[in-house]
C-alpha cells in the first residue's frame, strides 16, 4: 500500500467515525449506471453549468452593475471618449483590458448557450423515451422548473452588458410586463424602479442573475440528481435488462473515469470554442440609449421563440370601461408560454390518468412504441420551430428575398395547421415501424439472399434475429395497452354513475392513446416464429455448405462469389476460351 | 447471471476469452463483497484485451494526451505574459480574432480537453468493459412501514392536541396566513415617486406625459442643434429630441425622458398626406411622430420614403405616416402618436403642445 493510499485510508477512517461514510461507500462505489449516448446530455447540462459558475465568479470581480454615466477611457479605440454606463464600460474593460477577460466572458456566454441547448435536448430525450413516467414524475416537474430558471438566467445575463442589444431586450421585457392586466403598470414601475431605463434596475437584475436564479438552479439540480441517484437511472430495453434490474458499469472506476473525463471534455470544448469563435461582440453594438436600435437585432437563441410569437401575433387589443387589454402582447408573451410550461409540467400526470397506467417504469420506451406521445412531442417541436423561425423572420426575408408580410402570414396559418399535421404523420410513421418490428419478431429478418430450391422455387432466406435485437424489439409487448372501456351511465341496479362525464373523458383520452395500437405478438409466438426461422435456416444449411464448397471468396473483388477454378480476369477468361475445355457445372 | 469468476459462460457464441486478459489492469477476480454480478449480455473482447501490443499502444496514447495537457498549460502562461489584447489574427472561416484570445483559448481548452480525452480512453480501452447487473430496490414502503408512519402521525396528533384545541388551531392558521403580508407590503417601495417634476403622479400618469410643451424647440439627436424646416429635404428623416433633453438627463441622472420624448421628423409632399391626427399638425409637409413603437417600445427609424411606411426592426409593426401613422401590418395595435409642430420667431421648428395620447407600449390604465 502506497503512502497516499495510507493517508486516504486514514481520512476515510476519520470521516467514517463521524459520518458512517464507509457504509455508503461500500454500497455505492459499485453502484451500476446504464450506458447510452443519450444519457450524456444530462451530464453536458451539469458540466456547462459548472463552467458557467466558475467563469461567472471571475466576471463578478470586474463587472459593475451600475447605470451611472461615465466617459470611456479604456483601450478600445473606437469608443474612446464616448459617454456610457459603468455597466457597459466595465464589460469593455473585461473584454479589452483584463488579460483573458474576453476569453472568460465568451466561455461564460458559450457555456450558457450550451447549457440551455443541452437542457432542451435532454428534455426531449426524457419525453420521447417516457423516462418521466412513474416513479419519476416529480423529477420531471423539477426539470421543467429548471428550464424556466435557465431561460431567466440567460435573459438576465444577456441584459447585463448594457449594450444596444441588451437594452432593447429589456425594453421589450418591460413592454410585456406593462401589458399585464390590472397590475402591469405598477409591476413595471416597481421592478424597473420607475420609468425605463431607470437607474436602479441593473443592480436588481444583477442580483437575480448572480444570486437568486443560480441559487435556485443549484438547489433544484441537487434534488434532481439525488432523485436520479436514489431512484436509479432508467435503461433502454435490451438483452438481460428488465424492469427490476440495472445493467451497466460500476461507478468506480468506469463511471468516475468516464463522467469525470467527460467534464473535462465539455470544459475543454467550451474553452476552445470561446478562443476561436467570437460571441456577443458588445463593443460593435455600442452603448444603450432608449432611442436607438439596430435592424436585424436578435436575442439569444432560446428567447427567439418568444420574440417570434410576439412578431407573428395579430394586433388585437381590447378597450373596455376605459381599460386596455393588449392581447397582442399577452397571448404570445404570457398566455401561450404559460400554457406550454404548465402543460409540460403536467404531462406525466395527464398521460398516466388518460391511460390508466399505474405501474413503475424503469425500462425506457422506444418512441415508436408510444406513437401518440411521440406525435405530441414532434408537434411541440414543429410549433416551437415555427415560432423560432418567426423570431428570425427579418433575416429569412432579407436572406431569401421574401416578403416579410408573406412570411408572417405563412407562420400565422402554419402555427395552427402544421403541428397537427406533424402529429398525424409522426403517429403513422411510428405505427408503420411497429408493424415492421412485429414482422421481424415473427418471421426473422430478410437476409436479402435469394435461393433456388432443387425443385426450381425461389425463396428469400429469413434469418433469426440476434438475441440482443430480439430483446429490443420485443419491448413492444411491454408498451402495449388497450383503451379503457366506455363507462356505463348507470350501474347494474340502475343507479346513476356520478363520475360518468369524467370517466367518459378518460375513456376517450385512453382511446386517443391506444385505439390504433399495433397488437404485438406474444412472447410464445415470437419464440415459435424465431424457432421456425432457425429451423428453416437449418434446413438450408446443407445447401449452403454445398454451394460454398464450390466457391471461393475473392477478397479484392469485395467478396463477390467466384467459382473455384474460374478465371479471375477477362484476359484469363479469353485464355480459357481458347483452351475451349471448360468444366461443366 | 453468474459471478465474475465464471464469466465467459454467457459468451458461448463468441470467441472464448483468453484465460487471463492482457490489459494492464486485467480485472482481478474478487470474491466476497468486492464481487460484481456479470450481466446476461453478449460480450465481445476488445483488441486491447486480447493483444498486449494493442494495450501498450493505448497506454502510450493516453500518456501522450496527459503530457500534451501539461505542455498546453506552459504555453498558456507564455501566451498570457507575451501577447497583448490589440494584436489580431486572421483565421479562415472564423475571421479576424484577437490573437491573445485565440492563444489563451486554444491552450487552455486543449489542456483541459486532453485530460478528459485521456481519462475516457483509459476507461473505454483499459478498464473492464463487461457489463454488470444490480437489482432495483422497491421504492414504496411495505404495509408495515405504512402502518408505522400512520401510527406515529396519530400519536403526534393526539399529543399535540391539534384536533382537540379548536380555537388554538384556528388562530394559528390565521396567524400563519397573515404573517407573509409584511413581506408583500415591503415590496411597495421598490419604486417611490421622488422626482419633483412628477410629484403626485401615478405610474399611468407618468407614462402619459413627456417633456414636450408648446414652443419647445426641436433639436437634432446627436448634434443637439435646433433645426429649420428647409434643413429637411422631401423624403428625409431626422431623429430629434426636445431642446432641454440634456438638462433633464443631468438633473435626473437617467435616460427616461429620452425613452419617451424621442421623435422622428419626416417630410413629404403636402399633397401626399392623406390624413393627420389633428388638423394642420404638420408644418409645410413636415410631420413629427413618436419614435417609440406602440407595441413593446422599440425605437423605430426604418422609413421608406416612397411609401411613407415606418417599420419597427424588432417585431415588424408597420405604420403609414401619410395616413395618421395608422398600423398597416404587424403586432402593434395603436397608431404612432403624432406631435403637433410649428416654427418660432427665429424660424426653428418647435412643438405646439405635448403628445395628445401616451407614447410607447399600451398599459392597463391607458384606455
Amino acid at each position: 500500500m502506497s503512502t497516499t493510499e495510507k493517508a486516504g485510508g486514514a481520512t476515510a477512517q476519520y470521516l467514517d467515525e463521524r459520518l458512517g461514510s464507509n457504509k455508503w461507500l461500500g454500497k455505492n462505489l459499485k453502484k451500476v449506471f446504464p450506458d447510452h449516448w443519450s444519457f450524456m446530455l444530462g451530464e453536458i447540462i451539469l458540466y456547462s453549468f459548472i463552467v458557467v459558475l466558475i467563469t461567472g465568479v471571475f466576471l463578478t470581480l470586474f463587472y459593475k452593475p451600475s447605470l451611472v454615466e461615465v466617459i470611456y477611457e479604456g483601450s478600445y479605440v473606437p469608443l474612446k471618449g464616448v459617454e456610457m454606463t459603468e455597466a457597459y464600460a466595465s464589460t469593455l474593460q473585461i473584454s479589452f483590458d483584463i488579460r483573458g477577460g474576453l476569453l472568460i466572458r465568451q466561455m461564460h456566454h458559450w457555456a450558457a448557450l450550451i447549457f440551455v441547448a443541452a437542457i432542451a435536448v435532454h428534455a426531449f430525450r426524457v419525453f420521447f423515451t417516457g423516462a418521466f413516467r412513474k416513479p419519476r414524475e416529480l423529477n420531471w416537474v423539477i426539470g421543467v422548473g429548471l428550464i424556466v430558471l435557465a431561460l431567466g438566467a440567460g435573459f438576465t445575463g444577456y441584459s447585463l452588458p448594457d449594450d444596444l442589444l441588451s437594452g432593447t431586450g429589456l425594453q421589450i421585457a418591460r413592454g410585456i410586463v406593462q401589458a399585464i392586466p390590472i397590475v402591469g403598470t405598477w409591476a413595471a414601475f416597481l421592478l424597473f424602479d420607475g420609468e425605463f431605463p431607470g437607474v436602479d434596475f441593473m443592480s436588481r437584475i444583477y442580483m437575480a442573475h448572480i444570486l437568486l436564479i443560480p441559487g435556485l438552479i443549484l438547489a433544484l439540480v441537487t434534488v434532481h440528481l439525488m432523485l436520479v441517484w436514489y431512484q436509479k437511472h432508467t435503461q433502454f430495453p435490451g438483452q438481460g435488462r428488465t424492469n427490476e434490474n440495472v445493467v451497466g458499469y460500476p461507478l468506480m472506476p468506469i463511471y468516475m473515469a468516464k463522467a469525470g473525463g467527460f467534464f473535462f471534455i465539455v470544459f475543454g470544448i467550451i474553452a476552445l470554442l470561446s478562443g476561436l469563435v467570437n460571441i456577443n461582440p458588445v463593443w460593435i453594438f455600442g452603448p444603450y440609449t432608449p432611442d436607438q436600435v439596430t435592424a436585424g437585432t436578435q436575442p439569444d437563441w432560446y428567447i427567439g421563440w418568444l420574440d417570434g410569437a410576439l412578431r407573428v401575433m395579430p394586433n388585437w387589443e381590447t378597450v373596455a370601461f376605459g381599460y386596455t387589454i393588449s392581447w397582442n402582447i399577452l397571448i404570445p408573451a404570457v398566455i401561450v408560454p404559460g400554457i406550454i410550461f404548465t402543460a409540460m409540467a403536467l404531462y406525466p400526470f395527464l398521460e398516466a390518468w388518460a391511460t390508466g397506467d399505474k405501474r413503475e417504469h424503469h425500462l425506457l420506451e422506444r418512441p415508436r412504441n408510444a406513437p401518440v406521445r411521440t406525435g405530441i412531442g414532434v408537434m411541440a417541436i414543429v410549433f416551437y420551430s415555427l415560432l423560432w423561425l418567426g423570431g428570425g423572420n427579418d433575416l429569412v426575408a432579407t436572406t431569401f428575398d421574401l416578403s416579410i408580410n408573406a412570411i408572417t402570414w405563412f407562420l400565422r396559418i402554419g402555427l395552427i395547421v402544421l403541428p397537427p399535421l406533424a402529429f398525424i404523420i409522426t403517429k403513422r410513421i411510428c405505427l408503420g415501424l411497429q408493424r415492421k418490428d412485429r414482422e421481424k419478431l415473427l418471421h426473422g429478418y430478410e437476409s436479402g439472399r435469394i435461393l433456388r430450391l432443387p425443385h426450381g422455387e425461389f425463396i428469400e432466406v429469413h434469418e433469426p434475429l440476434p438475441k440482443a435485437q430480439q430483446a429490443v424489439l420485443a419491448s413492444m409487448i411491454e408498451s402495449h395497452n388497450t383503451p379503457l372501456p366506455a363507462p356505463a351511465k348507470t350501474d347494474a341496479n340502475g343507479v346513476r354513475n356520478k363520475r360518468y362525464r369524467i370517466d367518459k373523458l378518460r375513456s376517450r383520452l385512453s382511446n386517443f392513446y391506444y385505439r390504433d395500437a399495433v397488437a404485438p405478438p406474444t412472447m410464445a409466438e415470437i419464440e415459435a416464429g424465431q424457432a421456425h426461422v432457425a429451423h428453416e435456416a437449418e434446413l438450408e444449411a446443407p445447401l449452403h455448405e454445398y454451394e460454398e464448397s464450390n466457391y471461393v471468396t475473392v477478397p479484392f473483388h469485395g467478396g463477390v462469389l467466384h467459382e473455384q477454378g474460374e478465371p479471375m480476369t477477362n484476359a484469363e477468361a479469353l485464355e480459357a476460351d481458347k483452351g475451349s475445355e471448360r468444366g461443366t457445372d | 447471471m453468474s459471478d465474475l469468476t465464471t464469466r465467459g459462460s454467457d459468451n458461448s457464441g463468441d470467441k472464448p476469452l483468453p484465460e487471463k486478459p492482457h490489459g494492464i489492469l486485467a480485472r482481478p477476480e474478487y470474491e466476497g463483497p468486492g464481487a460484481l454480478t456479470v450481466a446476461d449480455v453478449e460480450h465481445r473482447p476488445r483488441r486491447s484485451d486480447l493483444d498486449p501490443k494493442a494495450a501498450r499502444r493505448v497506454e502510450r496514447q493516453i500518456t501522450l494526451m496527459f503530457l500534451l495537457s501539461m505542455v498546453m498549460v506552459v504555453l498558456f502562461v507564455i501566451a498570457y505574459v507575451s501577447l497583448n489584447s490589440t494584436q489580431t489574427v486572421y483565421i479562415p472561416v472564423l475571421g479576424l480574432i484577437g490573437a491573445q484570445n485565440v492563444a489563451l483559448g486554444v491552450t487552455f481548452g486543449a489542456a483541459i480537453f486532453f485530460i478528459g480525452a485521456g481519462a475516457i480512453q483509459w476507461a473505454k480501452k483499459l478498464m473492464p468493459d463487461v457489463e454488470v447487473v444490480q437489482d432495483r430496490h422497491r421504492l414504496a414502503s411495505t404495509p408495515d412501514q405504512d402502518a408505522a408512519a400512520a401510527a406515529q402521525y396519530e400519536r403526534g396528533k393526539e399529543e399535540s392536541g391539534f384536533a382537540a384545541y379548536r380555537i388554538l388551531r384556528r388562530t394559528l392558521i390565521g396567524a400563519l396566513a397573515l404573517f407573509p403580508i409584511p413581506l408583500v407590503v415591503l415590496v411597495r417601495d421598490m419604486w417611490t415617486n421622488t422626482d419633483p417634476a412628477l410629484e403626485g403622479l401615478s405610474p399611468a400618469e407618468i407614462l402619459s406625459e413627456t417633456a414636450w410643451t408648446d414652443g419647445l424647440p426641436i433639436v437634432v439627436d446627436g448634434t443637439y442643434q435646433p433645426i429649420r424646416p428647409e434643413d429637411i429635404p422631401v423624403g428625409g428623416l431626422v431623429s430629434a429630441l426636445p431642446e432641454n433633453i440634456r438638462e433633464i438627463q443631468k438633473e435626473f441622472h437617467n435616460l427616461n425622458e429620452r425613452g419617451k420624448s424621442a421623435i422622428i421628423l419626416v417630410r413629404m409632399d403636402p399633397g401626399e398626406i392623406r390624413s393627420q391626427q389633428g388638423d394642420g399638425w404638420d408644418y409645410q409637409g413636415i410631420l413629427a411622430f413618436s419614435k417609440i413603437c406602440t407595441h413593446v417600445g422599440c425605437p423605430i427609424a426604418l422609413y421608406e420614403h416612397r411609401t411613407h411606411h415606418l417599420l419597427c426592426p424588432c417585431h415588424q409593426s408597420t405604420f403609414d405616416l401619410a395616413d395618421s401613422g395608422n398600423v398597416i401590418f404587424g403586432p402593434a395595435a395603436r397608431r404612432m402618436p403624432q406631435l403637433p409642430i410649428g416654427v418660432n420667431e427665429e424660424g426653428f421648428l418647435v412643438a405646439r403642445s405635448d403628445f395628445q395620447e401616451p407614447v410607447g407600449p399600451s398599459f392597463w390604465e391607458r384606455g
